[in-house]
């Protein structure tokens, strides 16, 4: 166990230098970026008497490499700092942002990580056959067309058409959770199609890949149930590359939805971000990317760590 | 048509029969749904305006980064949501003059250097203090001041003194200026509790709402003010709902989710208008899409190389194909009908004789390059595109250079030589001409730079007899037409959509879309 504390501590290192790395990148990236936050906010309509008071006011003026050091120095003592364009507590902002985040990715994991698994054992027991294809056809079909035009479709059919569920998700705190999970159905039906293919299809390789072996084998000539077999004896000894892929996808819900999230206009980060960095609110830009390298970072470990546990070859390296 | 039809569309009008039982019966009577609807709202405007209920309206352009402040409003969101809480001294009248808003009434003296704007009588905030002339004069300070960001502050540079007299506001004016009245209707000027010096994006002011729930970017709810002093306000609650992409905001009308939503793009709108229970409103407005030269920069500073490029464009085509006839020609001037004194002007053809001729005294060779994007106006880089076929047919090559819509309006409009643009429009002549064509205009993006074009502007200014002043703009709009760098092919409709679930839309309004933005409080739930 000690092992894996030492493994897990410096896991977590690697990880903060990471993150810090990454600052450095995003701040980098927005500086190049052509156009500041002050010619953003006022757009067209800038003066440049109004650009030069906006500018002074932002602290804009100082070198870039003192703004960087300060935001640091801040974060430190977690401060994230206060919004360039709105003047209102970022870590306050993004709260609620992520939470909306969190809560679609959320409703679409338990729906399409286990219908995933289960779909992709069901492809190995009737492997070759016509479930094992049209489950692989049906899944790759939905993952190869662009999200955002199953959104429009879904949206065309199901809310124009048969006015079943709302396309605009902006979910609201007055909502009941019911309200909630109905005014979010679509968005989370299409995300379940489009991270359906990749773990089904991992789960599926994983398993067949382990049906080859010899104690599959035993325990087909001992006469136990096909299923039962992949179960109980294939699927323990494939987890660790299925986890590695749900984990991917788990990130991907979380930061990839960008697309769902302005065809639905849902409320979530990823408006969020793509808004600040149309205007180079630098200090909110740094925030939303150091979460979402947290959250990339964070999940990739418990994917690691799971497969160490999961194989205990792993857990002493040679 | 028919009195039975009359009879029942003032049934639904007065709730009697649900509006489903109308059209079932109107067609019964043989009558399109179409024209049955048509008729049904005629109906419900007669009968008036009906109180209460919620209108739900889908807007584009809001951002998460946008702040109340109305000194730093720039989206079509920023406007309608200050239409909401707040209200300017002045405010256009549908046809485009002024009414009293704030100010009951305004005079000038008789060479237009000095205003008077009277505060109207016992008006209160929402936060139910006073409305005084110092609020007024006050909000003046912070948009025109040193400290200022405010959208406005270019409006307000002329301003030489501003102070109070009892319930006046009296602005004194470097040079006389007939429009000022005008200048004051801009939405950034609203007034606020000590001129929102206080607190700037707190919301309080004399509009017909008061804003109960604020996400910026996301969503917005307001509930009516029971103390506003005006008759606009019908509904109880208008929740706004900020939806940028096009696709969804159609599909959130379609699908019943809002009732009314601005900006249908062109190219679907025709679709849109055939669904059931919705309608299209295209209204005409000053907003023009423009190719923009700058005219002291080679190759532009040549007249001749600016005179072909002027006639190898097919301005007809461009209205047909981008605005989906949705819009009007241009003629190379920012002003058309929309504005109060518009003269007409002879129409500039599509001419690749001409163009060609033009080109070939020019002595101008090779390609000229254009640089566009997405953003610049919706549909700028096919506008492009067949500003370059056209070209062709002359014999001049157009080298189209297409650039990321992040940071063009910093790199490239107002900077590069010659570009795709779009402006908005301002609701007078002067306003127009003085933000983008007089000499020393930060915005002058053509470089237009012509004394006696501005010495013209600053007379017509003063100017309080109508008929002189016409003239003068007459000439003005010949002169930029001719000599700037300035290719107006379109002006762009606003372009709305709302439901039959309310009523009181009118047609025509001047200003932004929306009904300047007043729709949500003009119009009223019917059912």
């Amino acid at each position: 166990m000690s092992l894996l504390l030492k493994l897990l501590a410096q896991r977590i290192a690697l990880g903060l230098l990471l993150l810090f790395l990454v600052s450095i990148l995003i701040f980098a990236g927005t500086i190049i970026l052509p156009g500041d936050v002050a010619q953003q906010i006022l757009g067209q309509s800038a003066t440049p008497e109004a650009l030069a008071n906006l500018r002074r006011d932002l602290g804009l003026n100082d070198p870039p490499l003192q703004r960087y050091f300060s935001w640091l120095g801040g974060l430190l003592q977690g401060d994230l700092g206060t919004s360039l364009t709105s003047g209102k507590d970022i870590a306050e902002s993004i709260g609620k942002r992520l939470g909306n985040t969190l809560f679609l990715a959320f409703w679409a994991a338990i729906i399409s990580v286990p219908l995933a698994i289960l779909l992709g054992l069901i492809a190995v027991r009737y492997r070759e056959r016509w479930p094992d294809k049209l489950i692989s056809a049906v899944t790759l079909a939905s993952i190869s067309v662009p999200e955002f035009l199953i959104a429009y479709v879904a949206i065309f059919f199901v809310s124009v058409r048969l006015r079943w569920a709302p396309s605009v998700t902006t979910i609201n705190d007055g909502m009941s959770l019911g309200e909630k999970l109905h005014t979010i159905s679509l968005p989370i039906s299409v995300l379940t199609l489009v991270v359906l293919a990749h773990m089904m299809r991992m789960t599926r390789a994983a398993i067949l890949n382990v049906m080859q072996s010899a104690y599959i084998e035993t325990a087909e000539l001992k006469g136990l149930r096909m299923f039962t077999i992949i179960w109980k004896h294939a699927f323990p000894n494939s987890i660790a590359p299925v986890v590695n892929v749900v984990m991917l996808n788990l990130a991907y819900l979380v930061v990839g939805v960008v697309v769902i999230e302005v065809v639905f206009t849902y409320p979530g980060m990823g408006q969020f971000l793509v808004d600040h960095v149309s205007k180079r609110d630098i200090p909110v830009v740094q925030a939303c990317g150091l979460i979402f390298a947290a959250v990339y970072i964070g999940l990739n470990m418990v994917a690691d760590i799971v497969s160490i546990v999961a194989n205990p070859r792993l857990r002493h390296p040679k | 048509m028919n009195e039975e039809l009359k009879f029942l569309s003032r049934q639904v009008a007065l709730g009697a029969i649900t509006r489903r039982k109308f059209l079932g019966r109107a067609g019964a009577l043989g009558v399109t749904a179409a024209a049955a609807n048509t008729m049904l709202a005629g109906a419900v405007h007669a009968e008036g305006p009906q109180k209460g209920g919620t209108l739900r309206i889908g807007l584009q352009g809001g951002s998460t980064t946008d702040s109340l402040d109305p000194a730093t409003a720039a989206n079509t969101t920023a406007v309608n949501l200050i239409r909401m809480w707040g209200e300017p001294l002045v405010e256009l009248t549908d046809d485009g003059g002024l009414q009293g808003k704030v100010a009951e009434s305004f005079e000038a003296s008789a060479d237009a250097t000095t205003w008077t704007f009277t505060i109207r009588k016992g008006i209160t905030f929402s936060n139910g203090q006073e409305v005084t002339a110092a609020d007024a004069a006050a909000m003046l300070d912070r948009h025109a001041g040193e400290e200022s960001k405010s959208g406005a502050l270019g409006l307000l540079r002329d301003i030489k003194n501003v102070s109070t007299n009892g319930r006046d506001v009296v602005i004194e004016l470097n040079n006389g200026n007939a429009d000022l009245p005008y200048l004051m209707s801009d939405y950034h000027l609203i007034v606020q509790p000590n001129g929102g010096k206080d607190a700037p994006d707190a919301a309080i002011g004399t509009g017909p709402y008061i804003m109960k729930e604020v996400d910026m970017g996301v969503r917005f709810v307001a509930e009516k003010n029971p103390n506003y002093w005006g008759d606009i306000g019908h509904v109880e609650t208008i929740e706004m709902l900020v939806i940028n992409d096009n696709t969804a905001r159609v599909a959130a009308l379609q699908s019943g989710q809002v009732d009314i939503i601005d900006r249908v793009p062109p190219r679907t709108a025709g679709l849109v208008a055939r669904a059931p229970g919705i309608t299209v409103a295209s209204t005409a407005g000053p907003g023009h899409y423009v190719f923009i030269a700058h005219v002291n920069t080679a190759p532009f500073d040549n007249p001749d190389l600016m005179m072909a490029l002027k006639y190898g464009i097919n301005r007809q085509e461009m209205v047909d194909k981008i605005l989906f006839g949705y819009g009007s020609v241009g003629n190379d001037s920012p002003i058309n009908a929309a504005y109060p004194m518009y003269s007409e002007m002879e129409q500039r053809e599509y001419d690749p004789e001409k163009a060609a001729e033009y080109f070939k005294k020019s002595g101008h060779e090779g390609p000229v390059l254009l640089r566009t994007s997405d953003n610049s106006f919706p549909g700028a880089p096919d506008a492009a595109a067949l500003f370059q076929q056209s070209l062709k047919a002359a014999g001049i090559e157009l080298e189209i250079k297409r650039e990321p819509n992040d940071g063009y309006w910093s790199e490239v409009w107002n900077n590069k030589p010659f570009c795709t643009s779009y402006w908005g429009g301002r609701s007078t002549q002067d306003q127009m001409f003085t933000t983008a064509y007089l000499s020393t205009a930060d915005w002058n993006d053509t470089r237009y730079k012509s004394e006696s074009f501005d010495k013209l502007l600053i007379a017509a200014r003063a100017e309080l007899d109508q008929d002189k002043r016409k003239a003068m703009y007459a000439d003005m709009g010949m002169m930029v037409r001719n000599e700037s760098g300035l290719i107006c092919p379109m002006f762009n409709d606003f372009v709305d959509a709302y439901t039959d679930k309310i009523g009181g839309w009118v047609e025509g309004v001047a200003g932004f879309s929306l009904m300047n933005g007043y729709a949500a409080q003009r119009m009223w739930v019917t059912g």
